[in-house]
């Protein structure tokens, strides 16, 4: 198609819509804005202030004391080399796995796909102690090849990749299933070789999927805490590590407050490379439903390829998370599980079981207020002629992910603490903290999705007279269905499992399934080790049928487009 | 993390009532029948806390208030949170702030002034900042180093007593212990050696034990759950160091957490390597139920709580005429002869020490 031709049929609406494009566009923002400024913004400014303010006046040379410290250099060089190998390594493993998923049929792939999600919402602690079944002593690399990788980075790069799998999966299967191959064969049709047909035409296509799921994963191993802590033990430490530990252990906020804002303005950095590179490859693409483009793996190669990406998921993913339910049969008639119905009064005030429809309401919520903000978000910033500003609110959107729990925790308490928003001891509080980091995935997934919808659509739709809630309705949300899912799907992944901010506010009688989980492990003794695997097993079957379910009201619907 | 937050579960739910007090209404929604109060009065804690629940509706009934109960993550987390919303405090009572951690509350301003009724019984040498009475001590428990027993019977080994023994070559490559930056029983196994061998030997000591293979986990889960070899965790995980620093009380939650339950516990105490730590509660400045905390903090430090307190928390009582349950009493003994330092010692040094150990252990 012709840019020329783009432009002429774009040039005579765009007068007419623009100023009610506007007004609606930053109609569409003021309520996520407002949630960010409330929920995020001043929470956070707040306890960074109260680090760098003595007596009224800023110290802001503590910036330049703490950064002189060779301690704090050799931190922040670790936690961005680290952050890299891990995002490479994390995508050079995935993307065959999201091209399996996105292109290939094959029986219980809906499971699968749900299975893979499952490490993203168990809580470190669990998952720690999984990892190393596979790469500490005694584990399976050791029974192979007495490899032991504990204590070693590779522990935490490989741990890394477990996490954010299913990120790449997700986030690049979900548009690679929707690009219409038939672009691809007219290309090998016309004399292209495979490969230079995928790079031509495929690639490009995927090009902004990549770069969000690459940008997800680099945030999340930028910030890695749990992993980093427990597999790289004592003596790896990156950024985040160190804010935990001078907020909640040395008590020192001024030097918190300074590394809070260097992995600030890192992330920011990062966000604003990424924002510049993926606007240069973002085009209008044709997408196709996704059940269409999947078919059963013909010819050795095809073969070949589902069989590796199936042992890798087995090796890596699936069997950490098999030594769990392991661990949680070990007592007789199921013991650990029935221990978990009795009131146990010492531990929480409740049976830990009561834990389950916790987690539950608690995700219920924050997954419909993460699609809400999420979604308004993603719709105000769908226009590619969106201005500088609109493109750095949506930069702005994916900063929770790069500020630490403790630093968001701390800072509601100093923060929501006069009425009317004095939550501090509200159960809305759960959701709300659970959401902020619901959100930057529900806005990652749609976006790519939003921005594809070619723009001539909505066009037509407004000369022929519908307002814009029509067009959205009856244009973009068709089309969007989809990936609104899968977002749904990540956010409320993200809120089972979400654990650092969740501990500070969650109260002993109504747990959520990683607090209780952490609670029972932080005591002696079989039984409590025992329900704590047992919880863990629950959560990653709670995890995996909702999201099974999700995948399956997907297919419902498909064939509307 | 603290000392109370190894073990807890509730005697009820196991069928090990000890000296409960004979109330088994639940709670009635604070309505004013007792000696006059009423309302709520909020206790905030660290994730550690725990109390039987007839146990605190008999205080419910019989004071008028209703008691609500603020988990602030562990109990470095918990006090310093305390002490950013001192202006306007979440609850009227805090409840685990220890040795370790005493000066910085009492610094900061955390607690108003009150003794609490029942304060004479409470043993002296748990008192501290007796002329002011801005914190109550509640509870006791030791860091010690724990074995693991078929270990040392199968290699024919006697296990080790004393901190001198856990440097000597027949103890190579066994203990792991936990990051003192981050761990509360890491810090209290490093204060316990700075009490015995004093400030200018506890890093001399911390060399030997390098030098003799002791490993650092990041955490009392990690040490205790995946490296020690006689827990119920690590035996599962494969834990090959029979040698944790955990506490004194963790031996008999071996017990009473096993189904069925063994008649000794797998685990033993190395006596002469613990550490003693109290944990205080106080009157939060600002509380808005100053009346109400008041009337907690005597609760606290009543026979009646403080009987119930040793099976759900694992700690042990301060009050001279409590009792310990037998079962606590016959597999957790209490240290003959714990190391202790002075709160206002610890504070001083607590910070410059973690560096060194950091710098000497970790590096």
């Amino acid at each position: 198609m012709s840019r020329e031709g783009e432009q002429a049929v774009k040039a005579p609406v765009r007068r007419a819509g623009n100023v009610r494009g506007s007004a609606a566009r930053l109609g569409l923002m003021a309520v996520p804005v407002a949630f960010f400024a409330v929920f995020f913004a001043y929470p956070v400014a707040a306890i960074v202030a109260r680090g760098l303010k003595a007596d009224g006046a800023w110290r802001l040379g503590r910036i330049g004391d703490v950064l002189a410290q060779s301690d704090v250099r050799h931190v922040l060089w670790f936690t961005t080399w680290q952050a890299l190998a891990s995002t490479a390594l994390t995508l050079l493993v995935a993307l065959p796995g999201a091209y399996v998923f996105a292109r290939f049929e094959f029986p219980g792939k809906q499971v699968l796909r749900a299975v893979v999600t499952v490490p993203f919402v168990l809580p470190t602690v669990v998952v720690g102690t999984a990892f190393l079944a596979l790469v500490g002593r005694g584990g399976l690399l050791d029974e192979l090849w007495g490899l032991r990788l504990d204590t070693t980075v590779w522990a935490i790069l490989l741990a890394h990749v477990f996490f954010n799998y299913a990120v790449v999966v997700r986030t690049v299967g979900g548009l690679w299933a929707q690009l219409d191959p038939r672009q691809e064969e007219a290309a090998r049709m016309l004399g292209a070789s495979r490969l230079r047909a995928w790079r031509q035409v495929t690639l490009p296509a995927l090009a902004p999927a990549v770069a969000a799921a690459a940008l997800m994963v680099f945030l999340f191993t930028f910030t890695s805490f749990g992993v980093v802590q427990i597999l790289g033990g004592p003596t790896f430490s990156t950024l985040e590590v160190e804010i935990y530990r001078q907020t909640s252990q040395v008590f020192d906020l001024s030097t918190a407050a300074v590394l809070t804002l260097v992995q600030f303005a890192a992330v920011a950095a990062v966000l604003a490379v990424h924002a510049w590179t993926v606007r240069r490859r973002e085009t209008a693409l044709r997408l196709v439903d996704a059940g269409t483009t999947a078919r059963r793996p013909r010819g050795a190669g095809q073969w070949a390829l589902l069989a590796g990406v199936l042992g890798v998921i087995v090796v890596l993913l699936v069997l950490p998370l098999a030594v769990l339910v392991q661990r949680s049969l070990g007592a007789s008639g199921f013991g650990y599980y029935r221990a978990l119905t009795r009131e146990d009064g010492g531990t929480f005030l409740v049976p830990p079981i009561e834990a389950i429809g916790n987690s539950l309401q608690y995700a219920v919520a924050a997954t419909a207020i993460a699609v809400v903000i999420g979604g308004l978000a993603a719709a105000a910033l769908t226009r590619r002629d969106a201005g500088r500003f609109v493109r750095g609110f949506d930069a702005l959107l994916m900063l929770p992910l790069g500020v630490s729990a403790v630093t968001v925790g701390f800072g509601f308490l100093i923060a929501l603490d006069e009425p009317p928003l004095d939550l501090r001891a509200s159960w809305i509080l759960v959701p709300l903290v659970q959401a902020l980091v619901g959100v930057p995935f529900v806005v990652r997934t749609m976006l790519p999705v939003l921005r594809a919808v070619d723009g001539r659509l909505r066009e037509a739709a407004a000369v022929l007279g519908a307002s814009p809630w029509r067009v959205w309705r009856e244009v973009d949300l068709p089309m969007v269905r989809r990936a609104l899912l899968v977002a749904a799907g990540f956010a409320f992944a993200v809120s089972l499992g979400e654990f650092g901010a969740t501990v500070f506010i969650a109260r002993p009688d109504n747990p959520t399934l990683p607090v209780a989980v952490a609670r029972l492990l932080g005591r002696p003794g079989d039984m409590n080790y025992g329900q704590a695997m047992a919880l863990s097993t629950i959560l990653m079957l709670v995890c995996a049928v909702a999201l099974v379910v999700l995948e399956r009201l997907r297919t419902d619907r498909s064939g509307e487009f | 993390m603290s000392i109370t937050k190894k073990v807890s579960v509730l005697a009820v739910g196991l069928g090990m009532v000890g000296t409960l007090a004979a109330c088994g209404s639940s709670s009635d929604d604070g309505g004013g029948s007792g000696s006059g109060g009423s309302g709520t009065v909020t206790l905030v804690s660290h994730d550690s806390w725990a109390a039987s629940k007839d146990v605190l509706a008999a205080f419910e009934k019989q004071s008028g208030y209703k008691v609500k109960v603020l988990e602030d993550g562990d109990a470095g987390q918990a006090v310093n949170k305390a002490i950013l919303t001192k202006d306007n405090p979440q609850g009227d009572v805090f409840f685990g702030v220890d040795n370790t951690l005493l000066s910085r509350a009492l610094d900061n301003g955390l607690f108003q002034p009150y003794e609490a009724k029942g304060s004479d019984r409470i043993r002296p040498e748990y008192r501290a900042d007796r002329d002011k009475h801005r914190v109550t001590p509640v509870d006791t428990g030791d860091v010690c180093v724990n074995y693991d027993k078929a270990y040392f019977a199968k290699h024919r080994l006697s296990p080790p007593k004393t901190f001198d023994d856990l440097a000597k070559p027949a103890y190579k490559d066994l203990l792991v212990t936990e990051n003192a930056g981050s761990s509360s029983p890491g810090l209290g196994f490093l204060l316990g050696t700075a009490a015995k061998y004093g400030d200018d030997g506890w890093e001399g000591y911390w060399k030997k034990l390098k030098a003799n293979g002791v490993k650092v986990v990041d955490s009392w889960e990690q040490a205790y759950n995946e490296e020690f070899s006689g827990s119920a965790g690590g035996k599962k995980a494969g834990g090959d160091r029979p040698l944790v620093v955990s506490y004194a009380s963790s031996p008999p939650a071996e017990v009473v957490y096993a189904d069925p339950q063994p008649d000794t516990a797998p685990t033993g105490v190395a006596d002469g390597t613990c550490f003693r730590q109290v944990e205080y509660a106080g009157l939060l400045a600002n509380a808005k139920n100053p009346e109400g905390g008041k009337a907690l903090l005597d609760f606290l430090v009543s026979k009646t709580f403080q009987e119930d307190m040793p099976l759900n928390m694992f700690v042990y009582p301060v009050r001279k005429d409590a009792q310990v349950p037998e079962a606590f009493a016959k597999f957790g003994p209490q240290a003959e002869d714990p190391q202790t330092l002075d709160p206002a010692k610890i504070a001083g040094h607590r910070d410059p020490w973690v560096k060194s150990w950091t710098s000497l252990v970790l590096k």
